[in-house]
């Protein structure tokens, strides 16, 4: 197996492992985030150099923003940042569960068919990216585009206040 | 429009920033210290002592040790010390002089209380601030000898007011003299009138003629000395 | 190689890479790029570095000459070491660490800052031969690089430990996170144009002169000039630098998040900041000044990267101007500035710019219409959403002081 494939799997998986288990819940924020850019450098492994580009933006950049604004609006102090142990019966079922998927999942993986590639790594240029987005997939470029203005509406609704608020001076 | 105040400001910055390197107006940093500003007469910082002369400073001094700067000082820095000796003063009369005037100048805050109140025109405020010292002790207690500095000094930092000082002096002595001349004169008109008495009379009081003479022999000198440049009593002569 | 320093690739323009080929030429192939690599990384770091310790001096300089007095002049001539005294005075000073801080968390704040920071510089063409990483979405990696930057201004005021510092680090954060949306969106109309994601690429698409002295550099549209305000005024708050200097502010609240750093990590952020202004700035040279090339035909002997080099100095030399004589914007006035005025500005630049795009096949006799309709769709609502913004505060009449 490639080297760098198995280091980058190895900080992925590790990173993730912590930031569901550590206590402190800034640092496993912070260990998610380095798992957001463990996959950017996988994608970049892949020669994806858009989408490696563009999950180091969005998710390094602005998805990390939102989740630490939502742990630091809601908790009150550092010392809140510490989440109780859960009860060990938790842990077992854990276990078992993610165990059970994990065996599903590695199964199919060991059993299907891959093609091999045939002429090494294929890399599309960011033209052709856009060309394929705006031609044949352009549904799914508008769903998604529809779907985040309908965030982006909801959240200045909610962010303006209700009617009764007095807005402010411009 | 939105934006044209920004435009202006930065249209003002760049003419400081341009005319900084040759409009003196728009530089008027000094660079200390090899650029000193030139301080104004009344910039004041730590007193001293005015003597008469540059070449004795210590025996013109016009400081008689009255003592009442001493007194006056708020934080009282001053320490004075009387001589046990008389010496004679611009005037020729005899007045004890300070053997021991201190300033304690990390005491001194500078009030002008005591140049206010000296009788005399002895002691004015100095423009000297380059004095740190490395020791906060001994270097900050001035004695007499660094505090006496002459009366060219005192015209070179003050020019006006040091001129309105000897001006003043110099009229008080003279009217000292003139004073001091017309007692000599009532004196010798009253002893050649007393001469020419005594000498009607049968002389049975001989007595009595050397005392007038000696009153003329001692006003005459009075009214020959020359005068000095400045100093002088304040008070009657 | 040309012979003559008067043609496009003369050997003056390929000075640098001449070098670097002799110090490589000799080496077997993967180890040659990792060496060239390796030049390369050096010697952005030592330029830029460089550049940041005399861009501090001439910052000094240049403000206190506009303040009427001269800036530091006492480290050597005229204070040209003054940056060497500042460095040996930012190593000397104790590092601080606060009992109760995060040590891991404070130490890795600065590094992850100038990591970043520095990660940017390698996407953009400082020469004609002279781009670090030839990138096809090169555009995209500096700003996700910029945008990664953000991380660690929040670990910068959470490792203290001080809830002080944490305000302001969220307050900073929402500053930076503001101003990207602007940012990215004045420069989407230029690979709109240009028709690519890599620096090079726009780079080589503002070529040409027209009658040899209007370079066909995109600030010279409509749509650019609007697009290089809009760039300028987010690369502006993207690095912390005056009117929005709210976090680093003297008055804010000690040092903002920069609270409990002391020594030489207080110097690594402000190194940071230094390295996110000259990346942007050269950012902006490349994506609206034309990058490399040069304004007239004529001056194309003066090499690429000094062209560069001169653009850049002229848009760090305008930062220092603008930082000398703005007064500093309040977190909410800024706010206000990103989401109301430069994000609609910034939308309505994209129609403005498709607009450009539709219209390009117009005939010469339409253009002067074009170029009229374009400047109409970028002052209009400039104007109008400026007029609206600032009703109400308009120049303070005095009704007792007298005029």
């Amino acid at each position: 197996m490639n080297l760098t494939l198995l280091l980058l799997g190895l900080v992925i998986l590790a990173s993730s492992a912590m930031a569901l288990s550590l206590r402190n819940i800034v640092r496993s924020v912070l260990l998610l985030v380095l798992s957001w850019f463990g996959i950017a450098a996988f994608y970049l492994w892949a020669g994806a150099e858009f989408a490696a580009f563009a999950q180091a933006l969005v998710y390094g950049g602005a998805v990390s923003m939102v989740v630490l604004f939502a742990v630091l609006l809601t908790g009150r102090s550092h010392s809140d940042a510490e989440v109780p142990p859960p009860p060990k019966g938790r842990l077992v079922w854990a276990l078992v569960a993610g165990g059970a998927a994990a065996g599903i999942i590695a199964a199919t993986a060991i059993r299907t068919p891959f093609a091999a590639a045939t002429n090494g790594v294929p890399s599309l240029p960011v033209r052709d990216l856009g060309l394929l987005l705006m031609g044949p997939q352009l549904a799914a470029l508008l769903v998604t585009g529809a779907l985040l203005t309908a965030a982006l509406l909801g959240a200045v609704v909610i962010a303006a206040g209700t009617k009764d608020d007095k807005e402010g001076a411009p | 429009m939105l934006g044209t105040g920004i435009l202006k400001g930065l249209a003002v910055t760049a003419r400081n920033l341009t005319g900084s390197f040759h409009d003196p107006a728009r530089f008027t940093t000094t660079q200390y210290p090899e650029e000193r500003t030139v301080l104004p007469d009344n910039y004041r910082n730590f007193p001293f002592l005015v003597s008469d002369d540059e070449k004795d400073p210590m025996g013109t001094l016009r400081c008689v040790a009255c003592q009442i700067c001493e007194k006056e000082c708020p934080p009282q820095c001053i320490y004075i010390e009387k001589s046990k000796d008389k010496k004679p003063d611009a005037n020729g009369k005899m007045q004890i002089y300070p053997a021991i005037f201190d300033i304690d100048i990390s005491v001194c805050m500078s009030c002008q209380i005591c140049v206010e109140v000296c009788p005399f025109e002895a002691i004015k405020m100095d423009h000297e601030f380059e004095i740190a010292t490395s020791n906060r002790f001994n270097p900050l207690l001035l004695n007499r000898e660094q505090l006496a500095k002459p009366n060219t000094y005192f015209h070179r930092i003050r020019p006006t007011e040091a001129a309105e000082v000897d001006a003043r002096l110099d009229a008080e002595r003279k009217a000292a003299e003139e004073k001091a001349a017309a007692a000599a004169a009532a004196a010798a008109a009253k002893a050649s009138q007393a001469a020419a008495a005594a000498k009607a009379p049968p002389p049975a009081a001989p007595a009595k003629v050397p005392s007038p003479a000696t009153l003329e022999a001692q006003a005459k000198p009075a009214a020959e000395r020359p005068d000095s440049s400045a100093g002088g009593i304040k008070t009657q002569a | 190689m040309s012979a003559g320093v008067f043609e496009m690739d003369s050997w003056l323009e390929r000075l640098p890479i001449t070098a670097r080929d002799l110090l490589t030429g000799y080496l077997p192939d993967p180890w040659r790029w990792i060496a060239q690599s390796v030049i390369a990384i050096v010697v952005i770091l030592g330029v830029f570095g460089t550049l940041f310790a005399f861009l501090t001096l001439a910052e000094r300089k240049i403000l206190g000459r506009i303040q009427n007095r001269p800036g530091p002049n006492r480290v050597g001539w005229a204070g040209i070491l003054q940056p060497f005294a500042d460095a040996i005075k930012m190593l000397t000073k104790e590092d601080i660490v606060p009992r109760t801080a995060d040590p891991v968390l404070h130490y890795l704040a600065p590094v992850a800052l100038v990591s970043f920071s520095l990660l940017s510089l390698a996407v953009i063409p400082y020469g004609r031969h002279l781009v670090p990483l030839d990138l096809d979405s090169g555009v995209l990696y500096f700003f996700a690089a910029s945008a990664s930057s953000e991380l660690s201004v929040f670990m910068a005021g959470w490792a203290g430990r001080n809830k002080y510092a944490l305000l302001a680090a969220m307050r900073a954060l929402a500053q930076l996170i503001s101003y990207e949306l602007p940012l990215l969106l004045s420069v989407v109309p230029v690979v709109m144009i240009a028709g690519t994601l890599s620096p090079s690429g726009i780079v080589a698409a503002q070529s040409g002169w027209r009658i040899g002295i209007i370079p066909h550099w995109n600030i010279v549209t409509p749509w650019g000039f609007a697009g290089f305000a809009i760039f300028m005024v987010a690369a502006l708050a993207e690095a912390n630098r005056s009117p929005f200097d709210l976090p680093e502010a003297e008055s804010e609240l000690i040092a903002g998040h920069l609270t409990e750093y002391s020594g030489f990590k207080y110097a690594l952020f402000f190194m940071a900041e230094y390295f996110a202004m000259i990346a942007l700035s050269g950012m902006a040279v490349t994506l609206f000044l034309g990058g490399w090339q040069a304004p007239f035909e004529v001056l194309q002997f003066i090499p690429s990267y000094a062209w560069f080099a001169i653009k850049l100095l002229a848009l760090l030399l305008g930062f220092i101007w603008i930082r000398a004589t703005l007064p500093r914007l309040r977190i909410d006035q800024l706010m206000r500035l990103a989401w109301k005025f430069m994000v609609p500005l910034a939308l309505i630049n994209l129609v403005t710019v498709a607009f450009w795009h539709l219209s390009a096949g117009w005939a010469t006799g339409a253009q002067p219409l074009r170029w009229a309709l374009a400047l109409a769709l970028v002052a209009v609502p400039f104007v109008l959403i400026g007029r609206r913004l600032t009703s109400g505060l308009a120049p303070r009449i005095y009704r007792y002081a007298a005029p």
